[in-house]
């Protein structure tokens, strides 16, 4: 029996899931007229296909995947720069192995390593300091990439090249925020969304009253979730709870892991070599006011943009998207993954034309890896 | 990248640069623990740390490691950290 099989504990999720059905036919939601909840993280989109909980779940209740995978959200631009500075002479390009395949307007750096371009994929930008350390006649440039659970380490590592006087340690400092594309989401006239599942490791680093103001200012409820699909259902059933009592308000169900501050050091870290940037760039979403990140000045030896001339703001910027290609929709929640005319055809795991297809937390992967026999069959 | 694994801090082995040992899933990582650092560096040997891109974010119980690993594992994330910090050391050769 698959279900019995699949979950840990079947007899908890199956009582979730009934007190969820009873839930949802309280506020009166059907397939119809579903209640909109977005996953704001790419790891909770993997969970919930993974389990097939979009399957499982009652049928008034609709997820919506937000934009929280840092590497299917990298403007195209940014794939450009990286590559840029990794094919000049004398540098050691790292990053995460996710953002090898993202296609860039010439290539990806997967491309740019087998053209030649010395790029390595390393675990942890710690490994990249090691690097600078083992080799100084290099320049060893860390591509900084993800949301408040990266940027403490990319922090902290600038804190100990400072420490250490690397001057040939350098970060290309590409993080962003959750709460701000949120906000743009929220503002958004054409988004139907009731409440949110908010994510679980970024909420560890800062805690849960960043989420403040969607209760406060917008209405909606927030629960933030841990990866179990327990974990997941619960959640659920807490937004839904929130909305039959007609109340919105930010709970952690993930209390075990997400401080209510969130961690004192992370955040310590973050503010000495951080400060944010008036605006930033999102692939799909556009420019959005406040949620990118750049290194301080007082950093500005360890700063790629200032080490090769590339600055956010000098940048040209609107590099058009490969044609066909529906990644902003679907990020937005406006398309489904299937509803891509690229889906599956000109767009695979193997050949990813858009960046939801790229990593194992985008939309489009996620629906590919598990529901495409669903799609295949419909 | 955005998930963080369970690891078991076994040593410290660079007090000034706040370095432990950990074992994750079989698997030996130097991390850094500034993050979780009380006091006292050797209290933490033992103890389970949520180990997100080689920092240790949050100490954990056994439990909940034992089941945030097997949710990993469900989800190929783990095997993909670990794949991933094999392929950092041959990166660092």
């Amino acid at each position: 029996m698959k279900f019995a099989s699949e979950f840990r504990d079947p007899a908890a999720a199956k009582g979730l899931l009934a007190a969820i059905a009873r839930k949802a036919d309280e506020i009166g939601a059907t397939r119809a007229k579903p209640v909109h909840i977005m996953e704001i993280c790419g790891g909770h989109t993997h969970s919930i296909f993974r389990y097939g909980l979009d399957k499982l779940i009652h049928e008034g209740v609709e997820f919506i995947h937000g934009p929280g995978c840092p590497v299917c959200v990298l403007p195209m631009a940014r794939v450009d720069e990286c590559v840029e500075i990794a094919e000049q002479p004398g540098v050691i390009f790292t990053t995460f192995g996710d953002a090898m395949r993202v296609p860039g307007h010439r290539k990806s750096l997967m491309q740019a390593k087998a053209d030649g371009a010395d790029i390595r994929m390393v675990y942890s930008p710690l490994d990249a300091l090691e690097l600078a350390r083992r080799n100084p006649d290099r320049e060893v440039v860390f591509f900084g990439l993800g949301f408040e659970t990266t940027t403490p380490s990319t922090a902290l590592s600038i804190q100990q090249a400072a420490r250490e006087g690397l001057g040939n340690f350098s970060v290309f400092c590409n993080h962003i925020t959750v709460p701000e594309p949120i906000k743009a989401l929220l503002d958004d006239p054409e988004m139907m969304l009731d409440g949110f599942v908010g994510p679980g490791h970024v909420s560890m680093v800062i805690g849960v009253h960043p989420y403040d103001f969607i209760a406060a200012d917008y209405g909606k409820p927030l629960v933030v979730a841990g990866f179990e699909p327990t974990d997941l259902l619960q959640s659920v059933l807490m937004v839904l709870t929130q909305i039959a009592e007609g109340r919105a308000a930010v709970e952690n169900q993930y209390g075990r892991v997400v401080p209510e501050h969130g961690n004192p050091v992370s955040l310590a870290a973050i503010a000495d070599v951080y400060e944010r940037r008036p605006s930033f760039e999102w692939r799909g979403l556009g420019e959005i006011d406040a949620s990118g990140l750049r290194i301080r000045g007082k950093y500005a030896a360890f700063d790629a943009e200032e080490k090769f001339g590339i600055g956010y703001a000098a940048a040209s910027r609107n590099v058009p998207e490969i044609p066909g290609c529906a990644c902003g929709a679907v990020m937005t929640g406006k398309l489904k993954p299937t509803q891509c005319p690229q889906f599956g055809t000109g767009c695979t795991p193997e050949m990813p034309l858009g960046a939801l297809m790229v990593s194992s937390e985008g939309a489009c992967a996620a629906y590919w890896q598990y529901a495409g026999a669903r799609v295949a069959a419909a | 990248m955005c998930l963080g694994i369970p690891g078991r801090i076994t040593a410290i082995v660079d007090e000034d640069r706040l370095m432990a040992m950990a074992e994750v899933s079989g698997v030996r990582r130097a991390v850094n623990v500034a993050c979780v650092a009380g006091n006292d560096l050797t209290a933490l040997v033992g103890q389970w740390a949520l180990i997100h891109v080689g920092f240790a974010m949050s100490l954990i119980d056994e439990d909940e490691a034992t089941k945030t690993l097997e949710a990993l594992r469900d989800l190929g994330e783990a095997q993909e950290t670990l794949e991933q910090m094999a392929r950092s050391e041959e990166a660092l050769a």
